[in-house]
């Protein structure tokens, strides 16, 4: 079991307030991890520091490491461009550009100056497909992507991600703004991933973090309580907090 | 939520508790007919059977419901698993109750054998105290104490063993009490089937404590 993503006593201020309060967790490549806790437990905080996504954020300290493939992300040489590239995020919400399907898709690779036709054309299809969106949109390739339904533009986002062929996937609660059915499709779609990228999911669905992952991390107030895997999380988890939260006996 | 999901969980174990307490009177009741002779005792454990059976549907109506609607997991999950699984043993536990009044029932009129007789309720009230013993485990959810009991189980099938052995004995030393002694050896044989499911009682508490599916008295095999 190869470790993709580690991060080693990691520790982000938003100001003074300390939202990770020391993690220190390696992720299995070729899996799919589910970040659990309540809102506020600092999941997705976590989940953006491994793209850097808190860079963006005022007023933010990091202090402790992460390395992707062994390589500091946080390192002044680092390249943000080419870290997003490797390590790419879906967002709650689908939040497709006002352009056509087409265009969504290859906006990365357009992005790195590909402006081979027959090599975007094949980049559409290949994530399309990939994504588990191919039949719906492969005859509306070049209308919005804004006119297709919540699940379909998630997709379309999935694909937009996978074009650009990144190791890690960061998906920040992708389902919960989605019906049944488009979740269903999306959970399948990313237990077909898992053979080819590294998957980290935040999740507010237990359900969804067992049907789905292999390990499951339960975070609570800034703190990594217990990461196992997931059978032993959902069926015997080692510590009292994570056994209340998973069965609703908090607040 | 949790207080309304806590309180059917309470409900189903409170249940359960009672199940558990109508079949230890259905079996003290069939050992105290066979040993004072009292067929009307007798018919009514097999009378009052069909209550046990009820019970036991109930408790399985209300688990496969809290399965479907809350989702339970973990230690939830766990408890409502070792009702719907040990209430079936209970279930069957009444049942050899019930062969053991039809045989009171079915020996009265025989030739009997007062030291055989004697044994059997000295076995009875071992495997008595056993179940009472077991659905005091349950109650405190007390493992140990869980297994400890089921340990005693090889006490009962040895006196199984011994009444069943003076039984054909008798039986060759003096024809006429054949019939009654082949009941002796049925009534043997289904208190001995009690202490098994006292067993398996203490294995679903085990596994409501710790998670581990065990099975005891078999060379306490482990899987998982």
């Amino acid at each position: 079991m190869a470790t993709i993503i580690e991060t080693n006593d990691t520790h982000l201020y938003y100001g003074k307030k300390e939202a990770l309060k020391g993690i220190s967790m390696a992720f299995t490549a070729n899996e799919i991890t589910a970040l659990i806790g309540p809102s506020g437990c600092g999941k997705s905080t976590l989940l953006r520091t491994l793209n850097r996504m808190n860079d963006l954020i005022p007023n933010v300290t990091i202090t402790g490491k992460i390395t992707l493939n062994g390589q500091d992300i946080y390192a002044p040489e680092m390249d943000i461009v080419e870290l997003r590239k490797e390590v790419g995020m879906v967002f709650q919400q689908p939040n497709p550009f006002p352009f056509s399907v087409y265009d969504n898709v290859v906006y990365g690779l357009r992005l790195a100056g590909i402006r081979d036709k027959r090599q975007l054309d094949e980049a559409v299809e290949t994530s399309l497909k990939a994504a588990s969106v191919w039949e719906e949109t492969k005859d509306v390739l070049h209308q919005s992507a804004l006119a297709l339904s919540g699940g379909q533009q998630q997709r379309v986002c999935i694909a937009r991600v996978l074009a650009v062929k990144p190791d890690v996937i960061l998906l920040d609660e992708p389902t919960s703004a989605l019906d049944p059915i488009s979740s269903s499709k999306i959970e399948t779609m990313l237990l077909t991933l898992k053979k080819d990228y590294s998957i980290i999911l935040v999740t507010h669905n237990m359900q969804q973090a067992g049907r789905i992952s292999d390990r499951t991390a339960f975070f609570l107030d800034g703190r990594l309580v217990e990461y196992t895997n997931t059978t032993k999380f959902f069926t015997n988890p080692s510590k009292q907090e994570s056994e209340d939260y998973i069965s609703g006996r908090f607040g | 939520m949790r207080e309304i999901f806590g309180s059917e969980l309470q409900k189903l174990h409170t249940r359960f508790s009672e199940m558990g307490m109508m079949v230890n009177e259905a079996i003290y009741n069939a050992v105290k007919a066979f040993v004072d002779h009292d067929r009307e005792l007798a018919q009514n454990v097999i009378n009052n059977d069909n209550q046990i059976n009820a019970r036991e549907v109930d408790l399985e109506q209300r688990s496969f419901e809290m399965i479907a609607l809350q989702q339970p997991v973990t230690s939830d999950l766990r408890m409502i698993v070792t009702i719907m699984k040990a209430s079936s043993d209970l279930e069957r536990m009444g049942d050899h109750a019930v062969s053991i009044a039809r045989s009171t029932i079915r020996v009265k009129g025989n030739p009997r054998v007062p030291e055989i007789e004697a044994d059997i309720a000295k076995m009875a009230r071992f495997v008595e105290k056993m179940v009472a013993a077991i659905l005091d485990a349950y109650v405190k959810t007390d493992a140990k104490k869980a297994k400890k009991i089921a340990g005693q189980d090889k006490k009962v099938n040895q006196a199984f063993q011994d009444i069943y052995t003076d039984c054909i004995k008798q039986m060759q030393q003096s024809p006429e009490t054949v019939v009654g002694s082949s009941d002796y050896m049925m009534v043997a044989s289904y208190l001995e089937r009690i202490g098994d499911y006292v067993t398996n009682l203490s294995e679903w508490i085990i596994y409501l404590k710790t998670n581990k599916i065990v099975e005891l008295n078999n060379n306490d095999n482990e899987r998982m």
